[in-house]
């Protein structure tokens, strides 16, 4: 048995944990990471699942990545490369569709075929959604401080905090206050009559959530995804060229640059812990590290419960842990295409198949999805967000050849009768038969398909449920409270073990800023 | 994704651009110049007779019994002292008093108006018509609007109108018929000139175009494009949306929004007129002094020849009209910013308008203003002068 000693060791090299150990190596830290796959990147990776075609196996878009962590990385020298996904479009039931596109005159005479009276109300919407947007950024930024502590830099972080809601104004404050504990579809009401153009966009408000349109706090996942906006560093949402595995890969350099070791198929099977303090783990193979500091990437169920004995942690912590709540609800499916797929409603291979297209016709669409969902089944006619990468990116697939990834909702992680074989290819035959009603030629174009269900997502990624973010993003278990209260600081209990992933604020997405935040964290407590 | 919008014009206006000198305005396409130098068409405004098509404006057509009262709720100035055939220029405010657009209300008979605006606005006149008796229809397709501004254009219009519109006064409009086709004029305009602004459903603009040129040929009618009708503007005072202003409605930051009286707009505020949007935060601030006003700047022709001569160059004005915002300073320190400018033809110079900051505002206050010269951002000598910059006679005659 040999031990290397290092000064800190990151447990999984999802994103997160590669940007914790980019800023720690950047910081002078000998830092290794081990992740239990062939490959890094977590939910974030790009694998040729079938010869010649290259998926964005699960996370597929890219707006979230923090501008700061892109600058002081400098991930565009270490291969970020994002590519324009400009518009969405909607086939509707009718033979109808809607598309928005980049262009705001555009999209308005789109909306105005619709609702003139909505194309009036989407600038004004849009404006809101910045302000609010504007109005969360500082918290993304900010490690959260406790309310319930009299320490210092809680009580300034409070203060902080309280001013900064002071400053909004009470018309942004309330604004905010409804986007916190509405549902999407409501607060949609409040701006919008038509009702697909409702529907699309309260989609944002239920990905990754056990949430209906209709479920009160929808609004704010609504809002989480809108954040990517407001920075400029991408406009909007994008491809990574090569698929998002790539942002994985140059995060990955970005770290090795500073020095960081990454070993991959390195699976660990505990942190050491020795007096309440951490001092290292082992591998499955039965290797050890040592380190000073050893930081987990993982949900915070695998971090408190698996990776750690949960006897060596207070009662209360473990109680939340088990109450945090994860319900995996998505799916996906990924589908070696002979051709494009020709939409009934608007034939061709037009501009609006190199954005997102979304399944959502209507809000009752959904929440009839959510409806299944909700009694154990898988939708019959879920929710998709689809992209076609390798018409942006030709590298994805042989030429004239495409990839498509469907991202798909709902697919419960808790099944009626747990997840079969059966029923993985009936729900992958159920989102096809569904995608063939819109675009009747997607049948005949399939070469290959790889379905993915929730338990598919936890059993190759180590997500917990399945669950996207690493744990819901609703309001209880958000900010001071994710993923528990008074351990929202990334510290733990034990001395000398952190966390980093999406579970800890401000949560999921390729996004990186709990990576970034932990970092700061544990080097402010380097002496 | 399909083509941009074009306006019913395009047909007789695209064959006229020799440069390619597009450019968007309100989700149209419409030409900046015909020419590759708007000089010939600015001349026009000034000395003869433009035809400029402003089809891109928005427009909405307010019927029935409550349609005073919406308007009256809506805008700024007294929509009950309206008489048919009269046409009002106000703003538009949100319930803080601050700018959402301005344009113009026309009474086309007792109970129906046409409002026009450089914003959309048919969510917002429906949301404040809950509860009212009128219908809205928004007939921004549906017409076509060409304006002919010029101190030969009531000549032009006599020859081809089947009414008396040598009578038409000053803010007044009549329905007639130009060459046959069924319009709408209106004694208007953006440029302070003799002027008229011509409504015509979208079919037969082009005939009216057609039938204009044809009669204005002795007049020396000319086509203007958006370059020449800016100039004509700025030296007429006039402001733009999303130029000289954001609407209240799309300003991302409360600095950015500006109630009429910071735009000078202050008079198109009725201070005895029944409850309307904004009206309590206007009455306070009718009271106290705006803190930034809309002014004019007069640019001192000798210190912009001054900073040429400092490289040995001859002194260039820009040759169309400019748009991006210019830091205005008093003694170093910034007070205030020019939104749109441009040499003036007619006065033989440089002008601006901007928003200065109290108390700078004065008219006769010496203030510089930011001038790029040869890559190296330098300051005019600039002087606050009253708006408009130009306002002739014959407008009113
Ligand atoms: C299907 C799907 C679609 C998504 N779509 C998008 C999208 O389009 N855009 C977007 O922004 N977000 C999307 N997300 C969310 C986003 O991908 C995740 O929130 C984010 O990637 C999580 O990153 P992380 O680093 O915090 O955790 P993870 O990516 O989960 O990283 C954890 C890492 O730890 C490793 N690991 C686990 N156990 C061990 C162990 N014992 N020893 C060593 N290593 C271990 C795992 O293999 C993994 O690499 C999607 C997620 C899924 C599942």
């Amino acid at each position: 048995m040999s031990a290397s000693r290092y000064d800190a060791i990151v447990i999984g090299a999802g994103h997160s944990g590669l940007v914790a150990a980019a800023y720690l190596a950047r910081a002078g830290l000998r830092t290794l990471v081990l992740e239990r796959r062939p490959v890094v990147g977590g939910a974030a990776v790009t694998e040729e699942v079938f010869p010649g075609f290259r998926f964005s196996v699960f996370s597929y878009v890219v707006s979230l990545l923090r501008p700061e962590i892109i600058r002081e990385l400098d991930l565009p020298r270490h291969g970020l490369r994002i590519l324009p996904l400009e518009s969405t479009f909607t086939p509707l039931e009718n033979g109808d569709y809607l598309v928005t596109w980049a262009d705001p005159d555009e999209t308005r005479r789109e909306v105005y075929r619709h609702s003139p009276r909505d194309a009036d109300a989407l600038p004004l919407f849009d404006r809101l959604m910045q302000q609010m947007a504007l109005a969360v950024k500082p918290i993304l930024d900010m490690v959260p401080p406790d309310p319930t502590s009299l320490a210092p830099s809680d009580v300034a972080g409070m203060l902080r905090l309280g001013k900064h809601f002071r400053s909004l104004g009470p018309e942004r404050f309330h604004a905010l206050y409804r986007l916190l504990t509405m549902s999407a579809a409501d607060f949609l009401d409040e701006w919008f009559e038509f009702d697909p153009l409702k529907a699309t966009k309260s989609a944002s408000g239920i990905i990754g959530s056990f949430l209906g349109p209709r479920s009160p706090g929808s609004a704010y996942v609504l809002l989480h995804h809108y954040m990517g906006e407001i920075d400029g560093a991408f406009r909007a949402w994008g491809f990574q060229q090569g698929g998002t595995g790539a942002v994985s890969e140059a995060i990955a350099s970005a770290a090795r640059a500073f020095g960081a070791e990454i070993r991959t198929s390195a699976p660990v099977a505990r942190v050491l812990v020795r007096d309440g303090r951490a001092y290292g783990v082992a591998l499955e193979s039965g290797d050890e590290f040592e380190a000073r500091v050893v930081v987990s990437g993982l949900d915070p169920r695998r971090t408190f419960t698996e990776l750690v004995d949960p006897k060596e942690l207070p009662d209360d912590l473990i109680e939340a842990v088990r109450r945090y709540r994860f319900r995996g609800s998505s799916g996906k499916v990924n589908l070696a295409l002979d051709g494009l797929p020709d939409f009934t409603c608007l034939p061709g291979p037009g501009p609006h198949l190199r954005g997102a297209i979304s399944i959502s016709p209507s809000v009752e669409y959904l929440e009839r999805a959510y409806d299944d969902a909700k009694y154990g089944e898988f939708s019959r006619s879920p929710y998709m967000d689809i992209v076609i990468p390798s018409l942006i990116d030709p590298t994805m697939a042989p030429t004239g050849k495409h990839v498509m990834s469907i991202f798909v909702q709902y697919a419960p992680y808790h099944v009626n009768g747990g997840w079969t074989d059966e029923k993985r290819e009936a729900f992958g035959d159920a989102v096809i038969d569904t995608l063939s009603r819109f675009a009747p030629n997607l049948k005949s174009l399939i070469l290959h398909r790889q379905v993915l269900t929730p338990a598919d997502i936890e059993r190759i990624t180590g997500l917990s449920e399945g669950s996207i973010f690493q744990g819901e993003l609703a309001l209880q278990q958000l900010f001071f409270l994710r993923p528990a209260p008074a351990w929202a600081k990334y510290s733990t209990p034990i001395r000398g073990y952190w966390q980093c992933g999406s579970g800890t604020h401000p949560g999921g997405g390729i996004m990186g800023a709990s990576g970034r935040l932990a970092a700061r964290r544990i080097l402010a407590s380097w002496g | 994704m399909a083509m941009a919008a074009v306006t019913p014009l395009h047909p007789r206006t695209a064959p006229l651009v020799r440069a390619g000198t597009w450019r968007r305005w309100a989700g149209f396409v419409v030409a900046s110049g015909y020419d590759p130098h708007p000089d010939r068409e600015y001349a026009a405004i000034r000395s003869a007779a433009a035809l400029i098509d402003i089809s891109p404006l928005y427009k909405y057509r307010i019927a029935g019994p409550d349609a005073v009262r919406l308007l009256d709720r809506v805008v700024t100035r007294d929509v009950t002292r309206c008489r048919v055939d009269q046409a009002l220029y106000t703003t538009w405010c949100d319930g803080a008093g601050k700018v959402i657009d301005d344009g113009m209300v026309s009474r086309l008979d007792d109970t129906t108006f046409l409002l026009t605006g450089t914003t959309p606005s048919l969510r917002w006149l429906s949301m404040n018509a809950v509860g009212l008796d009128v219908a809205l229809e928004d007939r921004s397709a549906a017409t076509a609007t060409l304006a002919l501004q010029g101190p030969l254009s009531r000549a032009v219009l006599e020859r081809v109108a089947e009414d008396d519109v040598a009578s038409l006064r000053y803010f007044r409009l009549m329905h007639t018929k130009l060459a046959g086709i069924p319009a709408i004029v209106s004694r208007t305009g953006y440029t302070r000139d003799l002027g008229y602004e011509l409504w015509v459903d979208a079919e037969r603009a082009v005939a009216l175009w057609d039938a204009l040129m044809a009669a204005g040929t002795p007049d020396g009618i000319t086509p203007a494009g958006i370059w020449a009708l800016d100039t004509a503007r700025i030296e007429a005072g006039h402001i733009m949306a999303d130029v000289d202003y954001h609407s209240a409605h799309l300003a991302l930051i409360e600095s950015r929004k500006s109630s009429p009286f910071e735009l000078g707009l202050g008079w198109t505020v009725s201070p005895d007129k029944g409850p309307f949007n904004g009206r309590r935060a206007l009455e306070a601030e009718r009271e106290a002094r705006p803190r930034w006003r809309l002014v004019g700047l007069e640019v001192n022709r000798e210190s912009v020849e001054r900073l040429f001569a400092e490289h040995g160059l001859p002194p260039r004005m820009p040759a169309v009209p400019w748009r991006e915002g210019r830091p205005v300073y008093r003694l170093g320190r910034q007070v205030g910013y020019a939104t749109s400018g441009c040499w003036s033809p007619l006065l033989q110079q440089a002008i601006a308008l901007a928003h200065v900051r109290a108390p700078y505002h004065e008219p006769g206050t010496r203030l510089t203003v930011e001038w790029t010269v040869e890559h190296r951002r330098r300051q005019a000598r600039a002087r606050v002068v009253p708006l408009p910059f130009f306002d002739p006679e014959r407008k009113r005659a």
